[in-house]
């Protein structure tokens, strides 16, 4: 349920990117995004919302391209990065610094969209 | 053979609901109030702080509720027995509240009152660990509950909720003597994915802990809007910031 949520803001920011937009937009073929891992998606749970909810829609056929950014901090006791882990209780190796700043993993971007131009658009 | 042909956006996912959630903040500063997002998981405590918070500020502050987790009329009843608006945000199914559902429920709150004239709106929201942390509704700031009860891996659990809060309230301390669990480990846990929020100890059945938490809303109110022309003076502000 909560991707399906998930997916339905994200056809909300489409749609508003796609009215400030050319008004006849090609089909669009794939959309790409970038989903950190220090997020609440899960990008399997998002693509399989995302086929059930762009049916009928001006996206029909898109497909949903994920790229998952690791998370990646930085360890403020000896500017070291590293791979904050649950397990570790995201501390720092190093120093066992707690989180302190976040490199990437936060990120929830739609990267860009490639348009289909061989279908005409619906 | 297709000619593929790309437009980058470099847009966030949730860039629909963000400009829905700035526009609700512009009105919040232009109405001067400052607006909280109360989040926890469900049964942990938003409601029974509100209770006591509202009774206890209502002197000094002009405040509302906007209600995102009505789950009986018994909820509704609690808070409006103070005589503090409480304005119920219909949430259909979803497992949060997003800024258009509090656009919504600011609609039905201006029918009832002058916005310019509170000074703090409570939001309560769905009860939910994860997805609330990601949508933002135009709050100023967050406060995450954790209750005792839910044990001291929660923080490594959901990690996102308790690094985006600025406050974090450990609730219902009232029954540590109860349990087998270590407050300060949960503290720990919470400053080690997110250092620099301010975390207190509370319970709202015994009223333990209401001085600190209050002295912290009084300290974000005097930075949000400057001194207030208030009726009874803040209390001295004995910095209480987090520890660790
Ligand atoms: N012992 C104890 N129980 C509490 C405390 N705060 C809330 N509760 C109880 O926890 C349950 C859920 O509280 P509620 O405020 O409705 O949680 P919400 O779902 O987060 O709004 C209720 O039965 C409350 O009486 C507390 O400080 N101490
Ligand atoms: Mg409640
Ligand atoms: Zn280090
Ligand atoms: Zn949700």
């Amino acid at each position: 349920m909560h991707e399906v949520d998930m997916t339905r803001a994200l056809l909300r920011s489409l749609e508003t990117w796609k009215q400030g937009h050319a008004p006849q937009l090609p089909r669009v073929g794939s959309v790409h995004l970038e989903v950190g891992s220090f997020t609440c998606v899960e990008p399997d749970q998002l693509q399989f919302s995302w086929n059930a909810a762009i049916r009928d829609t001006w996206l029909s056929g898109a497909r949903l391209l994920i790229v998952t950014v690791p998370l990646l901090g930085r360890c403020l006791g000896c500017m070291a990065t590293y791979s904050p882990q649950a397990e570790q209780g995201y501390r720092s190796p190093c120093c066992s610094h707690p989180m302190e700043e976040i490199i990437h993993g936060r990120e929830l971007r739609i990267r860009s969209v490639d348009y289909d131009l061989s279908t005409p658009s619906p | 053979m297709h000619m593929p042909l790309q437009d980058n956006l470099g847009l966030n996912l949730l860039a629909a609901n963000e400009q829905q959630a700035s526009h609700n903040r512009e009105h919040f500063d232009q109405w001067r109030l400052l607006c909280l997002n109360i989040m926890s998981s469900p049964g942990a405590g938003k409601t029974s702080l509100l209770e006591r918070s509202l009774a206890q500020l209502s002197g000094d502050l002009a405040m509302a509720v906007l209600e995102g987790d009505m789950t009986t009329q018994l909820d509704a009843d609690r808070l409006g027995a103070l005589g503090i608006p409480v304005v119920p945000i219909t949430t259909g199914r979803c497992c949060h509240l997003d800024a258009g559902m509090v656009s919504g429920g600011l609609k039905l709150l201006c029918q009832r009152l002058d916005p310019a004239k509170l000074d703090l709106l409570w939001v309560e929201n769905v009860g939910n660990l994860v997805c609330p942390a990601e949508f933002e509704v135009g709050e100023h700031l967050k406060v995450a509950l954790l209750s005792v009860t839910e044990g001291d891996d929660k923080p490594l659990k959901y990690p996102v909720m308790f690094r985006e809060a600025d406050c974090v309230l450990i609730t219902k301390i009232d029954l540590l003597p109860y349990l087998p669990v270590d407050v300060d480990r949960i503290e720990a846990h919470i400053h080690q994915v997110n250092p620099r929020c301010t975390v207190l100890r509370l319970s709202a059945s015994s009223g333990e802990g209401f001085k600190a938490w209050h002295q912290w809303l009084w300290q974000q109110l005097a930075k949000h809007q400057g001194p207030l022309p208030l009726a009874n003076p803040m209390p001295s502000p004995a910095l209480t910031t987090a520890q660790g």
